[in-house]
This record gives structure tokens, sequence and C-alpha cells, in this order.
């Protein structure tokens, strides 16, 4: 078994299609309550097949932080302007393969929006370096 | 002794059952807080272990004894690592005969005002809850190892300090409400955890502001089933199926706080929980009594003024005196505050400006803290933009397709 991360972004990555655009505020409340749903379902559907190990989202608010020197105050940088990828949320799931995650991937990409009609949002997919080397 | 044991389910109960008047016994005999609170511990795990297949016959007096002698042990150590011989410690005085409860005195412990009061409520579910660490874990969601650390260094900071005062029962019903408030997220329901220990204070005091609280509590928590759909999402308060709520509980509350009321001695809890009563009181959300229930606001105001009740006080003032009053009464609570954009949302709705209601529901959507307000807060926006009324029923003249307004 293998560990991805897939990773839900507000902005950022490749162009979006044309049902991912628009604000889910601008979607009927129906299509909101549908799309949740969904999401729930395949967090569902993740865990009855033994592959799904966690999933937490983000607030937009966000601000890069450093070090800067003994005593002195850390340095921030943000909230940053619309250029900026935002990420939104993930999901940690552990399946067998690699075409297996990008399987998992589609399926939440392929979450309802308006009209009930797939999003098509891109989702990224991030491979876990393992903590425990393959016996040799 | 004989076989015969307990295990499974019910030792973890008789432990949890056991635990807390154990640790109340050391502390009377004069045991330090945190100290006793490690006995105990360990006490619990020891019998864990030999209980299973024998149980003594007076179970609490072999933790008693069990955790004591560990405690002495400790003391001794100390006291020998100082070099100096400490005979109070090697003998020390019975205590006081067992009182009917140990709520407070305990309580009172784990609700210091040097710990924050996340550290507080953990240390209070395992001291005088008796839940396990890897249950309080559970609640928080967060490793075991994580919350073991959190608890020790509760108890690191209360070594040493002087507790032999009663507490401050103020310190202590914060704690409680904020462990109420964290609901229940995880496989332990802390709302009900709360609500246990608050029912068990207010059997050993006399204050009205605990039975304010526990009222308080029972008339919030009467709606539970009610505030959330099946699919796991919010509903709010003029929108929830008032058939579903918990009639008894509510009588229960409504009966504790009218006792409390009685005793002339308002404070802030009370105050919320005659809101709380009179929204459950409502048989529909149009039957609202918004005078009186403004009426407690400002009780509230004078007993324990905040950002956050001002903010709710101006969606009364809605109610009670028009939209246009109550966007008067928010123009007086920082902008920043949290809320602030979904009340403002929510006056605009009342006062037919459902572009901008949109607009400040969106805004209160991006700065949401929980997913479910979040998605509650989109769906508002999602709503008003739809032209759809709260009720369900279209605006009139407004869009039905609505999705670009």
């Amino acid at each position: 078994m293998a560990r991805y991360l897939l990773l839900k972004h507000y902005r950022g990555g490749p162009e979006q299609r044309p049902n991912a655009r628009e604000p889910m505020d601008r979607w009927t409340p129906q299509e909101v309550s549908d799309h949740i749903a969904f999401m729930q379902h395949v967090a569902d559907t993740l865990t009855e097949r033994g592959e799904f190990v966690d999933a937490q989202a983000l607030s937009p608010d966000g601000t890069f932080v450093r070090y800067d020197g003994e005593g002195r105050p850390p340095v921030t940088d943000g909230p940053f302007a619309e250029t900026k990828d935002v990420i939104a949320g993930w999901m940690i799931i552990d399946v067998d393969s690699v075409e297996r995650a990008h399987e998992a991937a589609a399926f939440l990409s392929s979450a309802p929006g308006q009209g009930g009609k797939p999003l098509e949002e891109w989702i990224e997919v991030r491979p876990f370096l393992s903590d425990v080397p393959a016996e040799a | 002794m004989g076989a015969e044991g307990v295990a499974g389910d019910r030792l973890g109960e008789l432990l949890r059952e056991l635990g807390p008047p154990v640790l109340g016994i050391l502390v009377r005999r004069g045991a330090d807080f945190a100290a006793a609170e490690d006995c105990v511990q360990e006490a619990l795990l020891e019998a864990s272990r030999r209980w299973p297949t024998d149980v003594p016959a007076e179970p609490r007096g072999w933790l008693v004894t069990v955790a004591w002698r560990r405690f002495l042990d400790v003391r001794r150590a100390e006291s020998a690592r100082r070099g100096r011989e400490d005979r109070a410690a090697l003998e020390p005085d019975p205590g006081p005969v067992e009182q009917a409860d140990d709520t407070l005195l305990l309580l009172s412990r784990c609700c210091h005002e040097a710990l924050s009061p996340a550290s507080a409520v953990a240390l209070a579910l395992r001291a005088v809850g008796g839940l396990t660490t890897a249950q309080v874990a559970a609640a928080y969601m967060v490793p075991e190892a994580t919350m073991a650390q959190r608890i020790s260094r509760a108890k690191r900071t209360l070594a040493g300090r002087r507790l032999d005062r009663p507490g401050d029962v103020r310190a202590v019903l914060r704690v409680l409400y904020v462990m109420f408030s964290a609901g229940h997220a995880g496989e332990v329901d802390l709302a009900r955890e709360a609500i246990r220990l608050t029912r068990q204070l207010e059997a050993a005091t006399d204050d009205p502001e605990v039975a304010g609280l526990l009222a308080l509590m029972l008339l919030t928590d009467a709606r539970r089933a009610a505030r959330w759909t099946a699919g796991g999402e919010l509903v709010a308060l003029a929108d929830q199926d008032r058939g579903r709520w918990d009639t008894a509980q509510v009588a229960e509350g409504v009966r504790i706080l009218q006792g409390a009321l009685a005793r002339d001695r308002l404070g802030e809890y009370q105050a919320q929980a005659a809101i709380q009563a009179l929204h459950d009181d409502a048989a529909t959300a149009d039957e609202t009594d918004w005078v009186q229930i403004l009426g407690w606001y400002d009780e509230l105001v004078a007993l324990a003024d905040s950002p956050v009740v001002r903010l709710n006080r101006a969606v009364a003032v809605g109610h009670a005196d028009g939209a246009l009053a109550g966007q008067r009464a928010l123009a007086d609570v920082d902008d920043g505050v949290p809320g602030a954009d979904a009340v403002a949302a929510y006056l605009h709705e009342l006062a037919g400006d459902r572009e901008e209601a949109a607009r400040r529901y969106a805004q209160a959507a991006e700065a949401a803290t929980t997913v479910p307000e979040r998605d509650h807060l989109v769906k508002q926006a999602a709503r008003l933009r739809a032209g759809v009324r709260r009720d369900g029923r279209p605006e009139p003249g407004g869009e039905t397709e609505g999705r670009h307004t």
C-alpha cells in the first residue's frame, strides 16, 4: 500500500474547466447541497474500500512565515493577491497503486456542480515518502 | 480473593466511575493535586491489569490504598532527594471524612486561571470526568501522546501553586461552557460530558449561576437533533423542525432556570438561559417573543458585555424594532468581530436588501472557522442569489433561475 495526498486548490494550477470557475455562492442551494453530499459520498466510498486516511479543509487565509535571526520576530508575508496558488484542502488515501490514486482523484473531481454536471476540477496528486524502507 | 473479575466495557465504566472520587479523597487528605492525579492514573492502570481476573471486594478502597501508597512513595523519594525527613508526608493526617461530592473541589483545581481553557478542559475531562487519555485525545482529534503531554504540562503548571482555597466558581463555569461548546465531533460527546459535570456541580453547590449554566446547556442541547440534516448540514434556528426538539429536556431546563431566577441573584448564564428558553418556547419562528429576548440581551450587556453579545443583541433588535434599528445596533460593533458579516447579512435580508445580504454571506463564508458553518453561509448566499426566501418559497419578483445576478 502507498499513501497519496489529493490536494484541492482554491486557485492556482492548470486553468480550470468552465464548470469549476463559477464560485459556489452563485450556484443554487440544491446544487451546493448535492456537491457537499457527493464529497461525503467519496469519503464514505473510500472508507468502505479501506483506503481513506484523512480529509481536512483549509481556510483561504494564510501567511508565509520565516525565521529572521536570533531574538528577532518572525518575518511574515501575505495574505496574497489572487495570483497565488492557495490550497483549499486535502484528502489522504492509502491505496495499492498510483493508478488507483489517480482513479480516486478523478472520482473526487467528478463532484457535481451547477446543473449537476461534473466540476472537472483539477486535483493535485502527491505520493508520500514512506517512513519505513523496504527490506532489501 | 475470588477468581471473579470484571472486563471490557463494564471494567471501563467502573474505573471511570471510581477515578474521580478516589482523587477527591487523596486531595482532601492533603495530597498535591497534580501528584495525586498521577497516582490515581497509576492505580487505575494497575486495576485494569488485575481486575479482569480478580476484582477486590471493595474496589474503591483498593484504589485509594494503591494510589495513596504510590503517593507516599513519591513523597518519600522526594524528601530523600532533598535530604530531609518530612514526617508529615510519611504519616499524614487521615483528613476530614469523605464528603458527599468533590466535584467543585476537583474542578476548581482543573480550572485554575494559570491554565488555558483547552488545557483546563482536557484535565477536567480526565480528573473529574473520569475519561481515559485516549478518550480525551479522540474528543479533540489529536494523537494520544500529544494529549498526554498537554495534560502533564497542565499539571506541571499547577504543581507548587497554592490551591487550598475553594476556587473561583466563575472560572469553573467558563471552562465547562467551553467544553459544552466543543460539541461532539469525535467519539466522545463533549456536550454531554459538560452537562454531566455541570449537573454534578449543580447538585453540590447553591450558586444560581451554576443552575443557570446547566439550564443554558439543557435548553441549547434540546435542539440538537433539529440542528443538523441527515447529510450533516447545519440548520439555522429559524429553519429547524421544532417537532424534533427534545421537549422533556426543555421542560427540565425551564424548571432549573425558574428555580435559579427565583433566588434573585441574576448572572450572565441565567440571562443566556432565559434567551434560549424563549426560543424553545416558540411553536414557530414567527411566534418568537423578540421583545422579551431583547430585554434579556439588555440585561446581558449590563452583566457581561462583549462583542458577541452585542452581535446577537443586534439580531434581536432587528426583530423587535425593525431591520433598520438592528443595523443601527450593529453599527456599534467592530466590523472585524467574528460573526459580524453573518449578522450584517441576516439584517440586510430582513431589510429586503438581498444583493448586499448575499455579498455579506459570501464574505462571512470566507472567514468561517468550521466546515459546517462555511457550507451553511455559502448556501445562504446561494439561496439569496437564486431568489429564494428563508422558508423556501420564491421571492416575489425575484429571479428563480437566479445564478447570474
